[in-house]
Parts: structure tokens; C-alpha cells; sequence
């Protein structure tokens, strides 16, 4: 999300005091100020839509990835964060994540305030920025990526955690955790001023998800069984053919993430650059895929299915940071390395006993750091110190106030289930409600 | 009359039927299990761990016969169903006391 001087005008109270600054030439001068309005406004609703369904991918990914006895509650989860994304950013991440000029400590911590949109049927003249794109577009789209962060969380604590615990959490990092740190960046905050690029959020969106996860995982312990006698043992996924359709929405989605953060479509030079972005992130995830189909053949003697899908999102994440500059083939190999970083790190954190059920801490936190340094390695403007440091902030933020909140969670009400309950299966003792209820005798016999 | 039990590799049940079908065996019931013997499970890995299989999925057939027809039964299942690998199977043959027909009551061969 490159064009911060424009969007620093939108999202506050006052946004029709601000000043847009022309970032770039968005406006060409055969085309109308009007007519880049609508294309800027169309990019965001069309990737917006996208982003959305990446909810879908990553609830069907987690679905087919945990036990018959717990998909229930996975899609419970799923579905509600969403939902509780869409109400915790209206009320206060959105101003919080884009203050515009009014912050409450500038360029640390935003305005405090629900999103108002703009009128009905609003004239060109009353519009939030007329250089931009409409506040609605811009606020749904954004919406969409705070909701794409929780959806990393809940997949790491999958099988073993309480339902509103989890959901509780869920509203602090949508509505707090994450519009915090984006607003340094993307708010044009001081990692911004600090010369941070993060294109569509290596580290903003998927480490922050990561990061989130890990402490919850560790507060959280794994589950029952995983880890017996010094043995890893493995809790096979219910139903592959979800997790890859999974796979196939996130990456699908993924267009609409890396595209609409070009956040302009209205000249030449923008809509081509949105077509860079497709076919880039297209590629990090075929490298992805391909790296983790080859090595998992090599080190374990046999092709891992889960491990080539968590390869194809690695090099999504990979490329997320820098999907413009690349080429064809550097956006391959960028994304090659988050598919080799997956299979190496799976393993990893099983040997530290923290027990990823679907993998999202190597593909969001281990391929998201790897992306926001690949940045260097393309665009000119990055500086590797600046990516270091920036990394080191925003994860020292968020994994600090994320242990923070979950400890805060376990001592007032407890994050985890009865060994009884885990051993039944959440479906059964949080929802007492079966994913697959009529499989085996139930199906003959009634 | 014996009941003859046999469990066989799944892949196997197809060409098994066939056979049976052509020594003259006109019923027979079949159900999905799972089991170790000598061969004792095998290893499989997921996301880089391993991890045995402690019970490998097999197919269990079970057909009632008349005692005549017993040895030719259980030398077409052997037959068909091995592969000269680990995990082929067993054949267990069991007396009946007793057999009845639902639908006409009869008894014995008969019911059969």
C-alpha cells in the first residue's frame, strides 16, 4: 500500500480539512479526475470482494486440516471472527489504522472513533478525497485484511482452545492489535516515516497473524498427545480435498489482496502495475508449491500434500511484501524460498513443542519475515536495516501484547478445554453439534 | 456346515469375488476392519514426523458353506488373494450349529 499521502486523508473526522498530497502521477491527462475516482474506488470493491473470500479459503483449509471431531468448531470460529472483525474495525480500528491528521499521539497511536462513510449519493465535491477513492471502498477493503490477520490466529489453536476466549481475543487484535501497528505503516505512522515498505503486508497482515498465534500457542500449550515420550505424533487432517480448495480460495483471493494494494487503477501505469501483481504473486505461489513438492520428495521420501498447499501460501506470503518490482522469475524464486522455509520449519517448531495444527506460523510469521527482507532484493528504495528493524517492532509489539492478553484470558476465565472435552472432540462438548454426523451407522440406520 | 472368515487386502476383493463367484459361491458378506498381525502396521509421515500405523485397514469376508464345499472355497481365496507379500491375510474356518432362511424358515444346507 505505497500511496500513504493519499490515504492519510481519509478515515478521520476531518477528512475534508486534510490536504491530499499527489503521490506519483495517478492522473493522466486524458483521463478525467472523476474517472480515477471510480477506478480507484472499483479496484478496492473488486479486491475487497477477493479478500473477503480469502475467509472461505482459510476456513476450508483449517476445516480439512483438523480432526473430524473438531471441524464444527473450526468453522464456528471462522465465520464468527469475521463477523467480529467487520463490527471491532468499524467501531474503532479503521480511524484507529487511519487517523489522518488526527491522531492521538502522532504517528504512535491513532484517533479513537467509529467510521462514518459518506453520504448518500454524495456530489463529486464532497467526497473524503476526490484524488483517491471513496471512503466505503476504501474502508471495506481495508476491513478485509484486518479480518484475513484473525482468521492466521485461529487455525495455530485449533482443537484445544474455548470457544470465547478465543473470541475475545479475537476482538482485541482486530480492533486494537492490528489497527495499532498498521497505522504505523500504512497510517503514515513513524515505520513509515522510517522509510518501512511493505507493500501489501508481509509483516503488517500475515507475521502480526503469526506472531498473535504463537503466543497464544504458547500459553496454550499443544494438544493432548502431540507430543508423548520425547515423540512427535502426528494428528493426520480430516478431509485434504478441503484444505487444498482451501488453498486454491486463499491464493485465488490473493489477487485481490497484492492487486488492490496498488490502491490506484485510474492511469496506464497503474493498471499495468496491477497486472505485474497478479501475474508476481501468481508465480511466488507456484515456486512455493513447487519448492515444497520437490524437497518434501527429497527429505522424507514421499510428496506431504499439507506441506506443498502451506508451500503455495508461503510464497503468497513471500511476495505479499514486494509484489511489484519482481520479475517473472524473481517473484517465482522469492516465493520458492517461503516453500522451502515451511518444510524446514514445520519440524522446527515441533522440536520447541509448539503444536501448529495447520502450519500458519511457518507460512504467516517465518515466510512473512522472509518476504518483508526479500523486498531488497528488487526494489531500490528498501533499505535492509530499516525492513530489520521495522520487523522487530511491529513483532515485539504484537507478540508482547498478545502474551499479554492471553494471560490476561487464561487467569480470568481459562483459553482451554477439559482433557476430557479435547479427547471427545470440541464438536461435541463446545457446540454439541457434529460436522459430519451421519458418517459410519448413523447413515444406514435413520 | 462351516462359516469360513477371511481377511484379505482390500484391493484385493474385487478379484476375490470373482473367483468365488466362479467356483459356485453364491453369497457372501463383507465388511471393512482394521488390524495388525505379524506384519504389525507400517510407518507413514505427516508434515515431516513419522508415525506407525498401528492397525492396517483390511477386508473381512465371510461366507457360510456347505462341508464339501469348504476346501474349494478356502484354496480360491488363498489363491486369489495372495501376493507372496506381507499382509495377505488369514482364512478361518468355524462349524456352524445351526442356519435358518428368514424369509421361508427353512434350516440346516438348505438355508444356505
Amino acid at each position: 500500500m505505497k500511496t500513504l499521502l493519499n490515504r492519510a486523508g481519509l478515515g478521520a473526522a476531518s477528512i475534508l480539512a486534510a490536504t491530499p498530497v499527489m503521490a506519483e502521477s495517478h492522473v493522466a491527462p486524458d483521463v478525467s479526475q472523476h474517472t480515477v475516482f471510480i477506478l480507484n474506488s472499483l479496484l478496492f470493491l473488486i479486491g475487497g470482494f477477493l479478500v473477503m473470500w480469502m475467509a472461505a479459503g482459510f476456513c476450508m483449509l483449517e476445516a480439512g486440516l483438523v480432526r473430524s471431531k473438531n471441524v464444527s468448531m473450526q468453522l464456528t470460529k471462522n465465520v464468527a471472527l469475521f463477523s467480529l472483525a467487520a463490527i471491532g474495525y468499524w467501531l474503532i480500528g479503521f480511524n484507529l489504522m487511519y487517523p489522518g491528521d488526527g491522531w492521538a499521539i502522532a504517528g504512535y497511536l491513532g484517533a479513537f472513533s467509529p467510521t462514518t462513510l459518506e453520504p448518500v449519493g454524495v456530489a463529486a465535491d464532497a467526497v473524503g478525497d476526490i484524488t483517491y477513492a471513496s471512503v466505503g471502498s476504501d474502508f471495506f477493503f481495508q476491513l478485509m485484511f484486518c479480518a484475513a490477520t484473525a482468521s492466521i490466529v485461529s487455525g495455530v489453536l485449533a482443537e484445544r482452545i474455548k470457544l470465547w476466549p478465543f473470541l475475545i481475543f479475537t476482538i482485541i487484535l482486530v480492533a486494537i492489535i492490528y489497527p495499532i501497528q498498521a497505522s504505523w505503516k500504512w497510517g503514515g505512522g513513524f515505520l513509515d516515516e522510517l522509510g518501512f515498505l511493505d507493500f501489501a503486508g508481509s509483516t503488517v497482515v500475515h507475521s502480526v497473524g503469526g506472531w498473535a498465534a504463537l503466543a497464544g500457542a504458547i500459553v496454550l500449550g499443544p494438544r493432548i498427545g502431540k507430543y508423548k515420550d520425547g515423540r512427535i505424533n502426528p494428528m493426520p487432517g480430516s478431509n485434504l480435498p478441503l484444505a487444498t480448495l482451501g488453498t486454491f480460495i486463499l491464493w485465488l483471493g490473493w489477487f485481490g489482496f497484492n492487486g488492490g494494494s496498488q490502491l490506484a487503477m485510474g492511469s496506464i501505469g497503474d493498471v499495468a502495475d496491477v497486472s505485474r501483481i497478479f501475474a508476481n504473486t501468481n508465480a511466488a505461489a507456484a515456486g512455493g508449491a513447487i519448492a515444497a513438492l520437490i524437497l518434501t520428495q527429497i527429505m522424507f521420501g514421499k510428496v506431504d500434500l499439507t506441506m506443498v498447499l502451506n508451500g503455495a501460501l508461503a510464497g503468497l506470503v513471500s511476495i505479499t511484501a514486494e509484489p511489484l518490482t519482481p520479475s517473472l522469475g524473481m517473484a517465482t524464486i522469492i516465493g520458492a524460498v517461503g516453500g522451502l522455509i515451511v518444510v524446514f520449519s514445520v519440524p522446527m517448531l515441533d522440536k520447541f513443542k509448539i503444536d501448529d495444527v495447520v502450519g500458519a506460523i511457518p507460512v504467516h510469521l517465518i515466510a512473512g519475515i522472509w518476504g518483508t527482507l526479500a523486498v531488497v532484493l528488487t526494489n531500490g528504495d528498501a533499505s535492509i536495516a530499516t525492513q530489520i528493524i521495522s520487523i522487530v517492532i511491529v513483532g515485539v509489539f504484537t507478540f508482547v501484547v498478545s502474551l499479554v492478553v492471553w494471560l490476561i484470558l487464561k487467569a480470568a476465565m481459562g483459553i482451554r478445554v477439559t482433557e476430557e472435552q479435547e479427547l471427545e472432540g470440541l464438536d461435541k462438548s463446545e457446540l454439541g453439534m457434529e460436522a459430519y454426523p451421519e458418517f459410519g451407522k448413523g447413515s444406514q440406520f435413520t | 456346515m462351516k462359516l469360513i472368515t477371511a481377511v484379505i487386502k482390500p484391493f484385493k476383493l474385487e478379484e476375490v469375488r470373482e473367483a468365488l463367484t466362479g467356483v459356485g459361491v453364491q453369497g457372501l458378506m463383507v465388511s471393512e476392519v482394521k488390524g495388525y498381525g505379524r506384519q504389525s502396521g507400517h510407518t507413514e509421515i505427516y508434515r515431516g514426523a513419522e508415525y506407525v500405523v498401528n492397525f492396517v485397514p483390511k477386508i473381512r469376508l465371510e461366507i457360510a458353506a456347505p462341508d464339501g464345499d469348504v476346501d474349494k472355497i478356502v484354496e480360491t481365496i488363498s489363491s486369489t488373494a495372495r501376493t507372496g507379500k506381507i499382509g495377505d491375510g488369514k482364512i478361518f474356518v468355524w462349524d456352524i450349529e445351526q442356519a435358518m432362511r428368514v424369509r421361508t424358515g427353512e434350516q440346516g444346507e438348505d438355508a444356505l
